[in-house]
């Protein structure tokens, strides 16, 4: 299945600013982020077709997938 | 009080206060310009420091931009910039709250630091600039680490609250906070290239679902990056706008939604929550 992911801010750096992507059926969010090698306490919001999940969430052929990294500083 | 609004009447250009008329009353009724810009403003006058405001913001939109509060919590990158604006903008009362005195790596950003300044207060900096850049507003200066145990103190009156902290955990006190005293919070983040700003109202629970993960985390993306001179004055601005919006009851503000500034691509986009 064709799922579309995009990176944003740090998450860019040395990796891609959005690419479709392909998994097999049943992959979680969880999968995406090893594969890419997010580091799982930098990430600040993750969003399946604009609504928020969580890692274990399932992917499903044509969504688009949305990392965010941590942002706290004033 | 009479003899004060006569007075300011007799010599206003047009509906507009011009400023040696708003100095002279001050002086010559023992008033502060702040009393004094209050009774020019219910008496449907602008003074004159204003006039640029006024297609923008009507004469009852100052006044209620005047008789307001605001708490700017944490006076670093964000705090300093937005300070800066809503005393010009012309918030009759501004607390600003900070433990810290300035130090070297604050001049690369933070708008009241100078090399004289080092060693000193922030919320003394502040005071001191306000009083310089518009003598009308009133700035409580509070130099002390905002808790949730002595929040309720520091923020008693404020109208709204500014959240320019750079913890965390902290960020997370001040919403709860906020949210047991009904005042609405504008957040503000800022991280190397990057930063966000979003409004939370009373009964909303923005903060806590923004920094729902990973528990416990303290730093965000600025731990690696630092900030850079234009990252705070690009999000300060923004708080800024939301803070006006909710004193003069016009627009639509960031409630339930944050917005994401990536000012290394210029891109900005909104998430929900």
């Amino acid at each position: 299945m064709k799922v579309k992911v995009k990176l944003f801010a740090t998450f860019r750096d040395g990796r891609f600013n959005e690419e479709v992507r392909d998994y097999s059926p049943g992959t979680n969010v969880k999968f995406v982020l090893e594969e890419l090698n997010i580091p799982m306490d930098e990430i600040g919001a993750i969003l399946i077709n604009h609504r928020h999940v969580e890692e274990d969430h399932a992917l499903q052929d044509g969504d688009n997938l949305s990392i965010f990294p941590l942002v706290g500083g004033g | 009080m009479q003899e004060v609004r006569s007075f300011l009447l007799k010599h206003a250009e047009g509906d507009i206060l011009p400023s040696r008329h708003h100095v002279f009353a001050s002086t010559h009724f023992g008033l502060s310009m702040g009393q004094v810009e209050r009774i020019a403003l219910e008496s449907g006058l602008l003074p004159s420091r204003y006039q640029r405001n006024r297609n923008t913001i009507s004469i009852t939109q100052q006044l209620r931009i005047f008789r307001g509060t605001v708490a700017v919590v944490g006076c670093g990158g964000l705090g300093g910039y937005v300070i800066e604006l809503l005393a010009r903008l012309g918030v009759g009362r501004l607390i600003a709250v900070d433990p810290d005195v300035f130090e070297e790596h604050n001049l690369n950003r933070q708008l009241y630091s100078t090399p004289a300044m080092l060693g000193r207060p922030k919320v003394e900096a502040a005071y001191l600039r306000v009083k310089e850049i518009n003598p009308a507003v009133t700035l409580v200066p509070v130099k002390c680490a905002f808790s949730k145990t002595n929040g309720f103190d520091i923020l008693e009156g404020a109208d709204v609250v500014v959240d320019a902290l750079d913890s965390i955990p902290v960020r997370l006190e001040l919403s709860d906070v906020c949210n047991d005293m009904n005042a609405p919070l504008v957040h503000g983040a800022i991280g190397g290239w990057f930063g966000q700003v979003a409004t939370q109202f009373p009964g909303e629970d923005t903060l806590r679902r923004i920094y729902n993960r990973p528990a416990g985390a303290n730093k965000g993306v600025e731990k690696s990056l630092g900030n850079p001179s234009f990252t705070p004055a690009v999000i300060a601005s923004l708080q800024s706008a939301e803070v006006c919006k909710i004193l003069t009851g016009q627009g639509q503000t960031l409630s339930r939604r944050k917005l994401h500034i990536n000012l290394l691509d210029m891109e900005s986009i909104e998430l929900p929550y």
